[in-house]
């Protein structure tokens, strides 16, 4: 087997130059438990290659910034980085009593050629006092775009006199499409801002701090996932104090450091605030997974070994046996539907790894797995963090440095315990994704289009999760491809109803191979039909 | 028609040259047009008699694109037209991308008549990014001269601006017709050019004097040509413009290093 899936690699390898062939040799291996090998990840990808990879503005403002529903997020370019950025991420916010929510809105300064040469600023400013003026919103964040950071336009300078004078906070995101190598770049300058400007500036007083107050973060309530997942959680007895930033306000992203345990969806997109806030306000972090009945019981068991209360234990366990009792019959239908298949996942810096399990409990293994955007740790385990060597991509994105806030940094368990838990829970940890894949699976980073096709021919698997870009050539090619992350307007997926809701959609697109039984005219008609004429002699052919 | 292209070290005189070079041209009978590519927009000034027109910039901002030529387009001594592609205020956008857009609509709105001679681009500075090399990529000014003097910076600027001719010598088949000094009474300076020059490929085409005339004419809003015909100092104008009518050195030139660059200046700066 391990000859056959070597013979695939290679075959795909052999179709490049030389150059192209040494470097995305790097991007792709075999599993083997019985060797530790490196995965090459976060690096710029090859001209000539059709990545699936997003930029910089397109991780900071369609990301991290996007699903804050109360505030208004102007895109400072020309119209076509808002327009495609519109909606397309499926981030559910629901409007509070007295607040408002502007998700469905696409903010934009729309520069023209002279914004360019004059500059861009008075333009933004104008746009800021209009999306006062109109929607009166609690705060705002401006995004740039490439051709802002090549004019030199000083959105900071702006978003500073703006703050002042309208007295709303306003964020400026130097988040240029240019920057890093991947959406990663921008996922990263969102949260140095997100750190600086906002986490930590509004407390919650004493009176109202409730019992298992916690962050959920990296989750950004794609098709309701957060709605899911809060309803469990609360069902047990969490406070969830805020979501980064999936369905949150302002507000609640600013007393964030008022809770008792951030737990991490997303590692990729938000670890850097979860490692910040431990140091600044002394809050440890916790590795969760909501995808799958048995990830998401895990988690569930994890958080409250955590807190060690003997009625959120309790709690825990008759909320678990309850939520799988209710789907567990229609689990077992999807299940005999989809059992025996295989599955490839090619997305995130998570996704592709937190999906696996679920695919598992309706028998589907996953034979092939990368993300668009992870780096190594997330490959191979943070134990990897001090060894990855930084190259100049990563050295141009702002790295921040925090400080212990003596006033309000607080042990939230004695360090000893912590210490003890660390050893017990993902605190603090992320294993990452090669660790958990089979022997005799490919984990290939970057997965572009030509390996995409090449893939799915030499393995032939019944579900294909990925992106827009890549879907419909797989659809086309017969194979089942769904849209992870926009879930194909459906969803929730995460939690336990959320389970049942992805191996419903699973099941019924295996089972509707509608474009397996169309052949292409090129498959069974010449494409060329012509005629060679040798010496007088007129040959058809 | 004749485009042509003048680069050189800011502050060394550029503008002032231009305009008393295509004064005398005019004088001669050319039909001629500066468009002035620098986004203080001071470059027909003295053709115009006074800062008297509009940019095209500015007016591209203002009206949109509803514009006409004549609101951009002035035509001053000698029957001169004057266009200021003007730009925006230092330190806000990109006045490259302003060249670029300005030299666009310019083309677009028919300012290139047939009956015209020469066209001149007065460009700012040295060629610092895409925007200030438009002047010479394809299609447009085929000619290029440096103003430089015999000092060490206007030196390093023109062998500086040298390798963006080279750069687009290939491409767009523009060619340097040569090196006009601007004297600053340097130690030496006619010499030294011309060493410069040679050493570059191409000539010095001429060596204007200094004289305290173009600043009085200056003052006056006028070339020398206009404010004193008479003089000397209005010769050498002629006698410059007289040499690009009858230039027939065009050349790819050869950027020199640094180094050399220096040994020239030692050479000719301080033992000469």
């Amino acid at each position: 087997m391990k000859d056959d899936l070597n013979k695939v690699v290679d075959k795909i390898l052999d179709k490049y130059p030389a150059k192209v062939m040494k470097n995305r040799k790097e991007h792709i291996l075999i599993k083997d438990s019985n060797e530790n090998k490196e995965i090459s990840a976060n690096t710029r990808t090859l001209p000539g290659i059709i990545t699936n990879r997003g930029c910089a503005y397109a991780g900071c403002k369609g990301v991290v910034i996007g699903p804050i529903v109360d505030m208004v997020h102007i895109t400072h370019g020309p119209v076509g980085c808002a327009y495609y950025t519109w909606s397309t991420r499926r981030n559910k916010g629901r409007t509070r009593e007295g607040s408002k929510n502007f998700i469905n809105y696409s903010f934009t300064t729309d520069m023209q050629e002279s914004d360019i040469v004059f500059g861009g600023d008075k333009k933004l400013a104008q746009a800021i006092k209009e999306a006062v003026e109109i929607f009166n919103p609690k705060a705002i964040s401006i995004a740039a775009t490439c051709p802002v950071g090549l004019i030199g336009d000083d959105i900071q300078a702006v978003a500073k006199k703006a703050q002042k004078e309208y007295g709303i906070p306003v964020l400026s995101f130097s988040c240029e499409g240019y920057k890093g190598v991947s959406q990663s770049a921008g996922h990263h300058i969102a949260n140095n801002n997100l750190m600086r400007e906002v986490i930590g500036t509004v407390d919650i007083p004493v009176e109202d701090q409730k019992q298992f107050m916690i962050n959920i973060l990296g989750e950004y309530n794609i098709g309701g996932d957060e709605w899911e997942i809060k309803r469990v959680l609360n069902k047990i007895g969490y406070t969830v104090n805020t979501t980064m930033t999936g369905d949150a306000e302002y507000e609640d992203i600013a007393k964030a450091h008022n809770s008792d345990l951030n737990i991490i969806q997303c590692h990729r997109s938000i670890n850097y605030i979860a490692e910040m806030i431990e140091i600044k306000y002394g809050m440890p972090w916790m590795k969760v997974n909501f995808i799958g009945i048995e990830n998401m019981s895990q988690t569930l068991r994890n958080m409250a070994k955590f807190f060690d209360n003997e009625e959120l234990y309790a709690r825990t366990e008759t909320v678990i046996t309850e939520e799988v009792e209710a789907i567990k019959d229609e689990m077992k239908h999807y299940k005999n539907m989809c059992k025996g298949k295989t599955a490839m996942l090619f997305v995130g810096g998570s996704r592709a790894h937190h999906y696996q399990g679920l695919l598992k409990e309706i028998g589907m293994d996953t034979i092939m797995a990368g993300y668009e955007f992870g780096h190594r740790d997330d490959y191979e385990g943070r134990d990897v963090i001090p060894y990855i060597k930084l190259d100049a991509d990563t050295r141009n994105i702002e790295e921040i440095k925090v400080e212990k806030d003596e006033k309000k940094y607080r042990l939230r368990i004695p360090i000893e315990r912590l210490e003890q838990l660390k050893k017990e829970l993902p605190i603090n940890d992320y294993p990452g994704l090669v660790v958990d894949m089979k022997d005799q699976t490919i984990v290939i980073d970057d997965l572009n289009h030509l390996e995409t096709e090449m893939v799915i021919k030499a393995l032939k698997p019944s579900f294909f999760g990925s992106g827009v870009k890549d879907k419909y050539i797989v659809q086309k090619m017969g194979i089942y491809s769904k849209q992870m992350h926009s879930y194909d307007y459906s969803g929730p997926y995460a939690g336990f109803r959320g389970a049942v809701n992805f191996a419903r959609d699973t099941a019924a697109g295996i089972h509707t191979p509608a474009w397996s039984y169309t052949i292409p005219p090129w498959k069974k008609e010449p494409i060329l039909k012509g005629k060679i004429n040798t010496e007088g002699v007129e040959e058809v052919c | 028609m004749r485009q042509i292209a003048i680069y050189g070290k800011g502050g060394i005189g550029k503008s002032t040259t231009t305009q008393n070079l295509t004064a005398a041209l005019g004088e001669m009978g050319n039909k001629i047009m500066i468009i002035g590519c620098d986004p203080k927009a001071d470059s027909t000034r003295l053709v115009l008699g006074g800062l008297a027109q509009k940019t095209v910039l500015d007016t591209l901002r203002e009206e949109g694109e509803d514009i006409e030529l004549d609101a951009v387009l002035k035509a001053g001594f000698m029957g001169i037209k004057c266009v200021e592609s003007g730009g925006p205020e230092p330190g806000v956008g990109c006045a490259g991308r302003g060249i670029i857009t300005s030299i666009n609509l310019l083309e677009q709105l028919g300012a290139y008549t047939d009956d015209l001679d020469y066209v001149f681009y007065d460009v700012l500075g040295d060629v610092v990014c895409g925007g200030f090399a438009m002047p010479i990529r394809e299609g447009k000014a085929e000619e290029i001269y440096i103003v430089a003097s015999g000092e060490m910076m206007a030196m390093y600027a023109a062998n500086n601006i040298s390798k963006g001719v080279q750069k687009y010598a290939d491409t767009g088949g523009t060619k340097l017709g040569g090196i006009i000094c601007n004297s600053r009474m340097v130690d030496n300076e006619r010499e030294m050019l011309e060493h410069f020059a040679k050493e570059l490929g191409t000539q010095l085409i001429h060596f204007v004097p200094r004289d305290n005339l173009v600043q009085r004419a200056e003052i006056n809003k006028k070339t020398v040509i206009e404010f004193s015909p008479d003089e000397q100092q209005a010769n050498e104008y002629r006698a410059l413009a007289k040499a690009i009518e009858d230039n027939k050195m065009f050349v790819t030139p050869k950027p020199m290093s640094q180094d050399r660059l220096e040994e020239i200046l030692m050479e000719y700066g301080f033992f000469g």
